[in-house]
């Protein structure tokens, strides 16, 4: 494959004359079926992650090198477990295969099934080659079924579903050669029908049928089970088809369990001719035995705890290092730039567009690892346990085991965790999960965390074995979570719940991480985050600089005349200032600072800072905190950088650390601005504010409704708002 | 002796009323024999919960609940809450 990659002029070439347009195939599958590997080994980072049209499931589409001249799009569907969606993820499915007229619809699926739980995999396979839609059947985890003794007689099976079935392993890539050959001879024939609507069913299916103008009765009874959830229909339309169940009289669920339950039947009379199963041992399965210390009453918590910690220990530890190369490399080449060139562009590139930059940058490592260490435990199978396991300490707050992904998620990024809660199918549940997941404190409150909990808490042994600055850390992200529980019970009692909740679930078999997908979710992750959220940082810390630098008018000239003429009063002459100047070079830099402290106060940003100072004030907050809480609005992350360009505008370009300008930070009275009264506040209402626009426009998204964001706005902030005034006035 | 009875639910009335998965004691198993919950007898049968099939209680979450069902001859493990398996049915 990578020796086609290299060339890809020749194959884009040879792609155009091989038609008007690629082949289009959908991946179809189980959850757990394999399907997300096969997907990475066909398109490998020939992919890009999209939306469905309307939901924000995520798209992933590829593009596969079939044959030296053929190409094909490979879009990977969510796994499923039948074509009758429970959940929004299921959702997209049915969108996209009900439609033969939509751009998107495929020419033909492969299907992968698990080889070692033929029966219900063959269950979604069924269902879609009675749509009428032609297949490959990729046979994957056939290591897994020959250790369990089970045997497939391949072509008796073919004979039977009437489609090319491919033996594979997908995680270390067996098979796939073959799969792509199948693949590239764009097959036409159908697999074998399995089931027909029964004849009672037929007068009103035939209707639908006619009236859409469907290419087959299944799927007109298709449109009859699931007329509402289509979104492409019009509201005529599921009048209409309302109508007609209506007058047929139509049990959706009695007739859906009824065709269940008939494909088993006809699966397993498949089956008995096709697969026989030789028990070569009795010995219980590895996973089971995982299962007995992973998820034992005491030691399941444990190492559930222990396996946290050292999330944390990666996420504030390891990440240190990586940060700080990071941060010296940027400020390295801000001070060599600073150095060697000069104007007002050259700042606006240090002090602004590589000021925002480092600011983004510097997340890569912790982003990185935290994803990286999600996706691990999701492959490997750990997450379900962990669902498992904390599914009944989590309902009586209204969430239920499922809600702990993105919970967990939430600490490293709000926006993935919500769209994660997609997989929860209890609309209450869903929505209390999203509502709260927000108050987790994610990675871009570490930032403001390190840097006002470094500026205010010792650097001291607690306890003998703890840090004080560690305990510090940890008390805030409790709070965090223990504000998520809190609110998620409030919001139980509020939610009036319109269905019930479900939690069935498989338990996937333990089993290494693919690396090559661990690898892939990272480098996507990161990308999205370095290209989405570092668009909108340094497009803000350009702004700011620009507002920071200059003023209404002439404001800032004036106000530093004035400051001038204040000073020239003491002296006799100029010269005998000069002098002055001169003899006591700490009074001139002292001047200089409160000139660029004048011209910062007076300039844009210092107005907007000044016009909401009156409303922060009862937090402890003066008019550059104000800024910074301006600017933080849109994402938390621009706090730091804010305040290190606000106390660096005119500061000296080798005052060093940000610290050590905030501790340099005077108030009126010429003592430290930055009491413990006020870093606390501060720090209390990074924990609860809903400081990012992108959380917001994912709630949005994802709910469908302005009800939901504004509500977590509105909350959030308000509770900041409230702690933060406690505690401020408290330790005053 | 005495513990063990008081903590057997109503043993009389137990070997009477029709058990279901949940009624199940770790390590034994039983064979579907109905799905009693119309809506909730849609997700289970999708996840292989069909009547013949047999089931084992394989486990419970250290609180109880859920609890860990294996299914059928071609063993997975299928994860459910105490009150979901209470509408699978077993045979007598």
């Amino acid at each position: 494959m990578a020796a086609t990659l290299s060339n890809p002029a020749a194959a884009e070439a040879a792609a155009s004359q091989a038609g008007p347009r690629p082949v289009r195939i959908a991946l179809i599958g189980n959850p757990n079926s394999g399907k997300t590997s096969l997907f990475n080994q066909l398109t490998g980072l020939n992919q890009k992650v999209g939306n469905f049209p309307g939901v924000t499931v995520d798209r992933k589409t590829g593009v596969a090198q079939l044959t030296p001249g053929q190409r094909a799009e490979i879009i990977d569907l969510p796994g499923t477990y039948s074509l009758y969606p429970k959940s929004l993820d299921e959702k997209v499915i049915t969108d996209l295969l009900y439609d033969k007229t939509t751009d998107n619809y495929p020419d033909f699926v492969v299907v992968t099934v698990d080889a070692s739980n033929l029966r219900r995999s063959l269950l979604l396979f069924t269902q879609l080659g009675d749509l009428g839609l032609p297949a490959v059947l990729a046979l994957n985890m056939m290591d897994v079924a020959e250790r369990h003794g089970v045997n497939i007689d391949l072509p008796a099976l073919e004979r039977e579903l009437g489609v090319p079935i491919i033996p594979m392993n997908a995680r270390n890539g067996i098979g796939i050669a073959a799969l792509k050959i199948v693949m590239a001879q764009r097959l036409d024939t159908l697999p074998v029908r399995c089931w027909e609507p029964d004849e009672k069913l037929l007068p009103m299916v035939r209707q639908i049928r006619y009236y859409f103008d469907l290419h087959n009765d299944y799927l007109a009874l298709h449109y009859a089970q699931q007329y509402r959830q289509i979104s492409f229909l019009s509201a005529d339309e599921k009048a209409h088809i309302q109508e007609l169940t209506q007058q047929y009289d139509f049990d959706a669920t009695a007739q859906q369990a009824a065709e269940t339950i008939a494909r088993y039947a006809r699966i397993n009379e498949i089956l008995l001719e096709t697969v026989t199963v030789t028990r070569t041992e009795q010995r219980e399965p590895v996973s089971n035995r995982i299962d007995r210390v992973l998820t034992h009453r005491v030691g399941g918590y444990l190492i559930f705890l222990g396996i946290l910690f050292l999330l944390f220990q990666a996420i504030f530890a390891w990440a240190q290092y990586p940060m700080d190369w990071i941060d010296q490399g940027i400020s390295g080449l801000s001070a060599t730039i600073q150095d060697n060139f000069h104007g007002p562009l050259i700042r606006l590139l240090t002090e602004g567009v590589l000021a925002g930059l480092g600011g983004v940058l510097i997340f890569i490592p912790q982003i990185a690892l935290l994803f990286g260490f999600l996706a691990v435990l999701e492959e490997t199978g750990y997450m379900a346990r962990v669902t498992f396991l904390m599914d009944k300490l989590m309902r009586p707050f209204g969430l239920s085991g499922k809600s702990v992904v993105p919970l967990i998620s939430g600490l490293a990024c709000a926006v993935p965790a919500i769209m994660g809660a997609r997989t929860i199918e209890s609309w209450k549940d869903r929505m209390i999960t999203i509502f709260v997941t927000p108050l987790m404190s994610c990675s871009a409150r570490i930032p403001v965390y390190t840097v006002l909990v470094a500026l205010v808490v010792p650097d001291r042994a607690a306890w003998g074995i703890f840090n004080l600055r560690g305990v510090a850390l940890m008390t805030l992200y409790l709070l965090g979570l223990f504000s998520a529980l809190g609110s998620a019970w409030a919001l139980k009692k509020l939610l009036k719940a319109r269905e019930r909740s479900y939690f069935i679930m498989e338990f996937p078999v333990y089993q290494w991480p693919r690396w090559k997908n661990v690898g892939l979710t990272i480098y996507q992750k990161v990308q999205a985050f370095v290209l989405q959220a570092g668009k909108v940082i340094v497009a803000i810390s350009v702004l700011l600089w620009v507002l920071a630098s200059y003023g209404p008018g002439n404001r800032q000239d004036e106000a530093v005349s004035q400051l001038i003429m204040q000073q020239n009063i003491g002296f006799s002459s100029p010269e005998a200032m000069a002098r002055y100047n001169k003899e006591h070079p700490e009074y001139q830099e002292d001047m200089a600072r409160r000139v660029a402290s004048a011209r910062l106060e007076n300039s844009y940003a210092g107005t907007f800072g000044h016009l909401i100072e009156p409303a922060i004030r009862p937090l402890g907050y003066d008019w550059k905190i104000g800024i910074a809480l301006l600017t933080s609005f849109a994402a938390r992350e621009v706090f730091v950088g804010t305040i290190s360009t606000i106390y660096s505008v005119g500061q000296d370009a080798d005052m060093g650390t940000l610290q050590q300008k905030l501790s340099a930070e005077r108030d009126d009275a010429g003592q430290p601005f930055f009491t413990p009264a006020r870093a606390f506040s501060l720090l209390v209402f990074y924990v609860f504010a809903m400081q990012c626009m992108s959380t917001l426009a994912v709630t949005y998204r994802e709910t469908k409704s302005w009800r939901w964001p504004l509500a977590q706005l509105v909350y959030m902030t308000g509770l900041a708002y409230a702690a933060a005034f406690v505690v401020y006035q408290v330790l005053k | 002796m005495a513990l063990f009875r008081r903590s057997a639910p109503k043993p009389v009335a137990a070997a009477n009323a029709r058990r279901s998965a949940q009624d199940l004691r770790v390590g034994e198993a039983g064979t579907i024999c109905c799905l009693e919950d119309p809506e909730m007898a849609l997700k289970l049968l999708e996840m292989g919960c069909v009547p013949g099939v047999q089931v084992r209680l394989s486990g419970r979450a250290p609180l109880g609940d859920p609890l860990m069902l294996v299914l059928g001859d071609q063993e997975y493990t299928l994860s459910v809450r105490a009150s979901e398996a209470a509408t699978i049915m077993l045979k007598e």
